[in-house]
């Protein structure tokens, strides 16, 4: 009664659940994915999931749990897939499974190796009844669900086909390094500012590109759109069950955004829709690689996700209380009289501090001990670390049970997995990476590969975690220098980090970017301004659209001709390319029957730039006189006649070609003039060309002026005798 | 001493009994010295039980066959203890939901013609307070201090002017400029301490510094639930809670701010966002309770009807099992 202290969790929660009476119609249900299926934390995700490292000294999922938990969420799926056992094991010896009104069931399964297969995979199960929330187990927020809830719910009252909201909040851009402060790339988004549809996704993993494409579509069809560079995605999505079945059914979404969110987006058959909610006062935020892990953690002791804060959040019985200046104490500490324990640093149960020793902006875990003359700045420690005497530590984690041997340093953005040793005096280079576990051996992987690598067990696993595609090839270069022991006494093997990986290495390392870096930078994007500017082209930063990129929204006519230029190369390139290969005609038929439907074009249309081809052809095989050439066509049409005649379908294509001819004739290939009726009888021998369509274009010339009756007139006898031939019928 | 492992009050486990033989004893000669006039409290009703002090001889003495021939005569006891128990906690529910209604009825007394008070952030008792004035046909005008960040004055002026008094709303920052033409200052509070100091919402002491400046009467309205029996001894940080940032400032807006990628990767901004002020006793002039108005200096003393020393100990040694 009197400890207003003791009251602040359980207020903080009911602020964070508004009405959960509300809410409790129909449970709500939470799908949590235990595995990022990504590789950013390897080597430490060797051994251990990423959901179980500890964040501020809680692992990570509590924090997830414990959101949805206060947010009136009733049941959860946690999806177990790498480590899976040792996940339901931390889950069992939790509080998790004892709690009243709030179910944690875990769903297991040893194949997936993408969201996309575990989404797939709980569909099968059929436990997903209604609306839920998709989060993944390492993500931290204390936001409400409560009107993100019922925004979702009435939509989809009006509109069955709003399956998604998206949960995003805004954070700038670093300018000079064109990433958000939790390092993933620039992120655009397109959003009707009305109705808060998400119009258009994408991240920009080119640092250096200034432009952004969009689809005139976007700009037709909403009146108004609101294009945003600073929104970070907090990856909470509030689904309706249709999620899992569009999974299903489109069996190669793997990844949440890059192939679902943009696959909805595209796709406009379905017209399924997905919108955002942007939240303002509340935080969410998911640990995506080791600078967002740094930076939550920062973010945490600042207090932003209070309550889920170190001295509330509880965890076992020590009790953490907060001190001036943002500093965290567990019971239980030794500390010597001369330490000095700087500001925003929290220090776990039972550790031992000793003479002279520095921490600052630091995570220190339980049972560590911690020798004298020590300095410790931005590091996350995890439990029971031994550091001798001497040593430094900068912006490092250092996974349990390290042992330091005196006077040994880490660089900034060095990561130390589980029981390494670093031997006396040795110094670890800066973004390096130690485990117990060699590196696993390289292959070639590319884009693809991700996908099948994060998901292999340990000992199979391969793809380092610190290479993207384009990297590879570099990586392989050097492969084998790097492994070394670690000084004199230590224990564990060096991951090699290439030449080419360090310059995206520090982009996702716990470090902070260093001056020259910076500097570095400040100057290409500067160079890339006054680049654009000369283009006259507004600036990257300003986020205006270009004129150019939008400007296809012009005449239409201009279009379409366009269009059917296109179209008629493609057709003369098939055709060419079947003449020259022998491709069956079938196959040619197919090939272009394809290319009118991406096109949108008519039979009619097809048959011209077919016979156009057929024409083309033949001037193009050598020929001297006349008849060579008369010659060469009748070959033509002998070998294709019956490509050209599965176009031919009625009169009105009949006459097409016989246009298509003579504007030949008159313009393009003028030798073939001579030949025009020759030619033409040659279509009429082969039926390809109906007596009918012959007389209906002359019908249609009639009217036309002399000039164009050119050919009429030269066909004269031709259209006679057919005339005579018909009456004698 | 198995009907109070039952109870409320004490559920610790039973290796306290031993510690718990001289504990009550000594708190019987503390109750016997001290005088006979006060409220009921559970203290005293544990005392007036003939019991307890026997029933540590039996429990500590651990004969079975004793144990078993007083069964009957125990469990007796024990269901009425355990009812008397109930029953003193329901009263104390009870007192809690009536003290606005006793605190408002001496509102009258405080409260004059054509006065100003001031008022800061929002609280119930206050609330019922200047309203019961009003309905004594008492005209006056309330200033209310918004109480940023949660600017829960906001609340209390829509409360007031709902139901009919003369309201001004100003800013925290304006409270010094307005205290000279206040009459008195009048404000709730989250906790009394032991010493008469005051845990109460932040911007509080500030106010308190300028009443004393200007010689306004600071008064505190407090129930007498509110009364709590420990000393802060480092209120600043042991009984203060710190709030997110995001109440004080746009994390959207500040983010650039905390990019911890650039420069030497600590934090630069940091924001401090106390829920509760401390305010120390010499600054309140005068504590309003559902038993009356006290002196600063009576708090310990009102604080003494309602906990024991016994009290403390069990209520520590539960809050470290949880």
């Amino acid at each position: 009664m009197g400890a207003p202290k003791k009251s602040a969790a359980a207020a903080a929660a009911a602020r964070v659940s508004d009405d959960p009476e509300e809410l409790a119609r129909v449970p709500l249900q939470a799908v949590l994915l235990a595995d990022s299926f990504t590789t950013k934390f390897r080597p430490i995700t060797l051994e251990r999931p990423k959901v179980l490292l500890p964040l501020v000294n809680v692992p990570m999922i509590e924090y997830t749990l414990a959101w949805l938990e206060s947010a009136g969420v009733e049941e959860v799926f946690v999806f177990c897939c790498a480590h899976a056992k040792q996940v339901i094991n931390y889950l069992e010896s939790s509080q998790w499974f004892s709690q009243p009104k709030f179910s944690v069931t875990t769903i297991e399964s040893h194949n997936s190796v993408s969201a996309g297969d575990a989404l797939r995979f709980i569909y099968e199960r059929n436990v997903i009844h209604g609306d839920f929330i998709l989060i993944s187990g390492d993500t931290v927020s204390n936001m409400s669900l409560t009107r993100v809830l019922q925004e979702h719910k009435e939509r989809r009252k009006k509109d069955s086909n709003a399956v998604m909201t998206m949960v995003i909040k805004r954070s700038k851009l670093s300018p000079v390094t064109q990433q958000s402060r939790l390092g993933t790339d620039e992120l655009f988004m397109a959003i009707d500012p009305d109705t808060k549809q998400l119009l258009y996704y994408e991240e920009n993993t080119n640092h250096l590109k200034a432009t952004l494409s969009l689809d005139k579509m976007l700009l037709i069809d909403n009146s108004s759109i609101r294009l945003h560079n600073d929104m970070q995605d907090c990856f909470i999505d509030i689904c309706s069950p249709e999620v899992l079945s569009l999974f299903t059914d489109n069996f190669d979404y793997q990844h949440l955004r890059r192939h679902f969110v943009k696959g909805l987006l595209v796709d406009d058959i379905m017209g399924y829709k997905i919108y955002t909610h942007e939240i303002h006062s509340s935080y969410a935020a998911r640990v995506d690689n080791y600078r967002a892990y740094d930076t939550i953690s920062k973010d945490i002791i600042q207090r932003w996700t209070y309550p889920l804060v170190p001295d509330v959040l509880l965890l076992g019985n020590s009790t953490t209380k907060l001190e001036r200046v943002g500093m965290y104490r567990a019971s239980e500490i030794v500390q010597s009289r001369s330490a000095q324990i700087g500001p925003l640093t929290v220090i776990g149960t039972g550790t031992r501090i000793g003479d002279n020793t520095k921490i600052s902006n630091s995570v220190i875990g339980k049972g560590c001990d911690i020798g004298s003359n020590v300095l410790i700045e931005g590091c996350h420690i995890w439990d029971n670390v031994t550091i001798e005497d001497g040593c430094q530590l900068r912006h490092s984690i250092v996974c349990d049970g390290v042992v330091m041997k005196s006077g040994a340093v880490l660089s900034p953005g060095v990561v130390l997995s589980f029981k390494v040793v670093i031997g006396q005096n040795f110094t670890a280079p800066a973004y390096s990476k130690v485990s117990l576990l060699p590196q696993p051996i390289k292959q070639d992987s590319d884009e693809e590969l991700e996908y099948a690598d994060n998901n292999s067990d340990v000992e199979t696993s391969c793809a380092p975690d610190n290479m993207n595609g384009e990297l590879t090839s570099e990586l392989s270069e050097i492969q084998g220098s790097a492994t070394s022991e670690l000084g004199c006494g230590g224990v564990g093997y060096i991951w090699s980090i290439c030449e080419g990986a360090s310059e995206e290495e520090w982009r996702h390392s716990i470090a902070p970017i260093s001056a020259e870096k910076l500097a570095e930078l400040t100057q290409t994007t500067d160079d890339d301004l006054e680049f654009s500017n000369q283009d006259g082209n507004a600036p990257a930063s300003s986020g205006e659209l270009r004129s150019d990129a939008l400007s296809d929204s012009e005449d239409d006519d201009e279009d379409t001709k366009n269009d059917s230029a296109y179209f008629e190369k493609e057709v003369e390139a098939t055709f060419l390319r079947a003449v020259h290969e022998n491709v069956q005609v079938d196959h040619v038929i197919l090939e272009v029957n394809s290319l009118k439907l991406s096109c949108n074009m008519e039979f009619s249309a097809c048959a011209g730039a077919i016979f156009y081809s057929m024409m083309k052809l033949a001037l193009e095989t050598p020929h001297k006189t006349t008849d060579e050439l008369s010659r060469a066509v009748l070959n033509i049409f002998n070998s294709w006649h019956r490509l050209l005649k599965s176009y031919l379908s009625g009169k009105d294509e009949e006459i097409e070609v016989i246009l298509k001819f003579e504007e030949m004739c008159s313009e393009s290939a003028k030798e073939l003039s001579p030949l025009f009726t020759q030619i033409l009888h040659h279509l009429y021998d082969k039926e390809l060309i109906s007596e009918d369509a012959i007389l209906g274009w002359e019908f249609e010339k009639q009217g036309a002026e002399e000039s164009d009756r050119v050919f009429v007139r030269q066909a004269e006898n031709f259209l006679q005798w057919l005339k005579e031939a018909s009456e004698e019928d | 001493m198995a009907g109070l492992n039952l109870s409320a009050v004490s559920d610790d486990d039973d290796d306290n009994d031993q510690d718990d033989h001289p504990v009550l004893s000594a708190a019987a000669v503390a109750a016997a010295a001290r005088s006979t006039l006060r409220p009921p409290s559970l203290q005293t009703l544990l005392e007036d039980m003939p019991d307890p002090a026997a029933v540590p001889h039996t429990s500590s003495s651990g004969g079975d066959s004793e144990e078993k021939s007083k069964s009957a005569d125990k469990s007796s006891r024990s269901r009425k203890l355990k009812h008397d128990v109930i029953e003193a906690v329901n009263e104390l529910i009870e007192d809690i939901d009536t003290c606005h209604e006793q605190i408002a009825e001496q509102a009258v007394e405080h409260i004059h013609h054509n006065e100003v008070i001031l008022t800061l952030g929002s609280s119930r008792t206050v609330l019922e307070f200047l309203y019961a004035a009003k309905e004594k046909k008492r005209s006056f005008r309330v200033f209310v201090a918004e109480g940023a960040p949660r600017y829960q004055g906001h609340l209390l002026a829509k409360e007031l002017v709902a139901r009919g008094l003369q309201t001004t709303l100003i800013t925290d920052s304006a409270v010094f400029a307005m205290i000279s033409r206040v009459n008195m200052v009048i404000v709730g509070a989250h906790a009394v301490m032991a010493n008469g100091g005051v845990i109460a919402p932040v911007g509080l002491n500030m106010v308190a510094l300028a009443a004393q400046r200007h010689a306004v009467p600071f008064v505190v309205l407090a129930g007498s639930h509110k009364l709590c029996p420990l000393y802060p001894h480092n209120p600043e940080v042991l009984l203060n809670e710190l709030r997110s940032p995001s109440e004080l400032l746009d994390f959207g807006e500040f983010s650039d701010c905390m990019d911890f990628g650039s420069g030497s990767g600590s934090p630069l901004i940091h924001v401090v966002n106390p829920t509760f002020d401390y305010v120390p006793p010499k600054l309140v002039s005068l504590f309003i309770t559902d038993t009356g108005g006290h002196n600063p200096s009576y708090m310990y003393r009102l604080i003494a009807d309602y906990y024991s020393a016994d009290d403390l100990v069990l209520q520590r040694k539960a809050a470290a099992s949880n």
